[in-house]
């Protein structure tokens, strides 16, 4: 009996390591390997290969220094203001007691099926001098505004295209908060606004973390929307990697810089991870 | 009651903002016009020239490949993925999903940059499969996590009835796991599906002059012009799966109400 529940459980060992090895191999092939390809690039010598500093200096010189403070600085904007429009909106949506979720999701994914370059460009007619925006204030007798190629387009191009990446994981975490909970702080003496500030909004901090991160990360890095918006004279940082892939060839550099961005992006991550700890990063979508 | 019509102006102001260009995408497929910025008069023009240029059917058809492969892809592995990290002790299972939480937070110019470079070590040549693989990689993760909280709702002593019954563990894994997890996994697909539909950045880095998509078409002209083809394909793409989606809508509520009445 006992070698035969020997047996078994060897044979559940092996299972497991059966059914776990495609994945543990996939993501150290595509996950790992790739990044350590970018660290390994970065902090070497283009010629020759030893051990440098160099490339991750590159962003001490001054004209990528303000690059990388003007990316910053536009992100953060951006990803406040996402924040601003997408929380009264999930407390909106939540108001509207929907059966599932599904709907809701469905709204704010179905713009992703018109190409989102194709939809950024449509924001160069909507702000042009002649466009959409202009049309209209000159018909009620408006003076015209200048808003494409500043660094206003690329905020507003960045909260357009990363505003339902806000509200989803929000919204998510709306609908889950009980009646129940909201009621019994009703019932206690708390107003409207004790309530959304001391129950709704500590409650909804998973989803906030998730949705802010979802922003900042594709903001900081995105090189398209500038393209696009900024007419070609804005650069943002995500663009001066970019180039030095694509134009420069220096793939060291490219890495150092990408480097730079990475600790950004890990900052991000391990703020998520400590937020993320019962939800299991559900929250994300 | 002010407050209920505050909130529903207020949800459909932003819904005017993120459909305001699309709108405007669509007039464009019928302008007379050549240029953008210019109205021209109003033209099926470019519906009948879509037929007939080849350059963009190509790209749309790589599109739609592309994203068809990498999304069934990235929904088999991702859900094998879920299962045997669902199976694992916990600290083996927290070290997999801080990896597999990688490529969602990173930035796609990093996930596509380091793509590049790994296939330049590896000396894979770049291609068709060099950005399917990519894209895979990148979309798996939404994949596992929309698959894992449907694993945990699942019981694993239904799994162990059928085991007990004589089934084996493949065949009770896709008669009694599969149909419980099913919604998760289609989710994931449809997710998986449209973000590498809607993919530029990483397919920019993994590919080679011979693939374009579409988002690489348009990527290259938004210097010189959009051919108006392509906002009358977007058009359409967009139309068709606005149609399919309040169909499926429909036959769901038909076939509750149904369920509802036989029930009574």
């Amino acid at each position: 009996m006992n070698k035969r529940e020997g047996r078994l459980a060897k044979q559940n060992k092996l299972r497991q390591l059966l059914l776990s090895s495609p994945y543990v191999l996939w993501s150290i092939g595509f996950i790992i390997l790739p990044l350590v390809m970018v660290v390994y690039y970065g902090l070497t010598s283009r010629d020759g290969g030893g051990f440098t500093l160099e490339n991750l200096k590159l962003i001490w010189e001054p004209t990528h220094r303000a690059t990388l403070i003007l990316s910053v600085q536009l992100s953060v904007i951006s990803t406040i203001l996402c924040l601003l429009i997408a929380y009264p909106l999930a407390l909106a949506l939540r108001s509207l007691r929907l059966k599932s979720n599904g709907f809701v999701i469905l709204l704010f994914m179905l713009p992703m099926w018109m190409n989102f370059l194709l939809r950024t460009i449509a924001w160069q007619n909507i702000l042009e001098k002649n466009g959409v925006i202009n049309m209209l204030l000159s018909a009620v007798g408006l003076p015209k505004l200048n808003i494409i190629n500043t660094p206003t387009a690329i905020v507003l191009g960045m909260v357009y295209d990363f505003l339902p990446f806000m509200i989803i994981p929000i919204y998510n975490v709306l609908s889950k908060i009980g009646d129940d909970v909201i009621q019994a702080a009703a019932d206690l003496g708390a107003n409207y606004f004790q309530i959304l500030w001391r129950v709704i909004l500590p409650l909804s901090k998973p989803g906030i973390v998730s949705g802010l991160t979802m922003v900042f990360v594709p903001s900081l890095t995105t090189f398209v929307i500038s393209d696009i918006l900024g007419g070609g004279n804005i650069l943002l940082i995500g663009k001066v990697i970019e180039q030095k892939f694509k134009m420069a060839n220096d793939w060291n550099a490219g890495c150092g810089l990408s480097l730079v961005l990475m600790v950004f992006i890990f900052i991000c991550m391990a703020i998520v991870q400590k937020y993320d700890k019962d939800s299991e990063g559900t929250s994300v979508w | 009651m002010v407050k209920r019509l505050i909130q529903k102006g207020y949800i459909g102001l932003v819904i005017v903002f993120l459909y305001a260009p699309i709108l405007v995408l669509m007039v464009l497929s019928f302008n007379g016009s050549k240029y953008r910025s210019k109205w021209g008069g109003f033209t099926f023009k470019w519906y009948h020239e879509l037929l007939e240029n080849e350059k963009i059917l190509n790209a749309l058809w790589t599109t739609l490949l592309l994203a068809l492969l990498s999304a069934l892809l990235a929904t088999m592995l991702g859900t094998l993925a879920a299962v045997a990290m669902n199976r694992m002790k916990k600290l083996p299972k927290a070290i997999m999903m801080s990896i597999t939480n990688i490529p969602i937070l990173n930035s796609e110019i990093v996930i596509g940059i380091s793509m590049m470079l790994l296939y330049f070590a590896i000396s894979f040549s770049l291609g068709f499969t060099s950005v399917l693989l990519a894209l895979t990689a990148a979309h798996m993760p939404y994949v596992i996590l929309n698959v894992l909280p449907k694993l945990r709702q699942t019981s694993r002593s239904t799994y162990e009835a059928a085991l007990d019954l004589g089934a084996s563990p493949v065949f009770a894994f896709f008669k009694i796991v599969l149909p419980d997890i099913f919604p998760g996994v289609l989710s994931g697909f449809m997710l998986a599906f449209t973000l590498a539909l809607d993919d530029f950045v990483i397919t920019h880095f993994t590919k080679d002059a011979k693939v374009s998509t579409l988002s690489t078409v348009i990527y290259a002209e938004t210097r010189r012009g959009i051919e108006p083809e392509i906002y009358a394909l977007s058009t359409i793409m967009f139309t068709v799966v606005l149609v399919l989606l309040i169909v499926m809508n429909r036959m769901k509520a038909s076939a509750a109400k149904k369920l509802a009445e036989q029930q009574k």
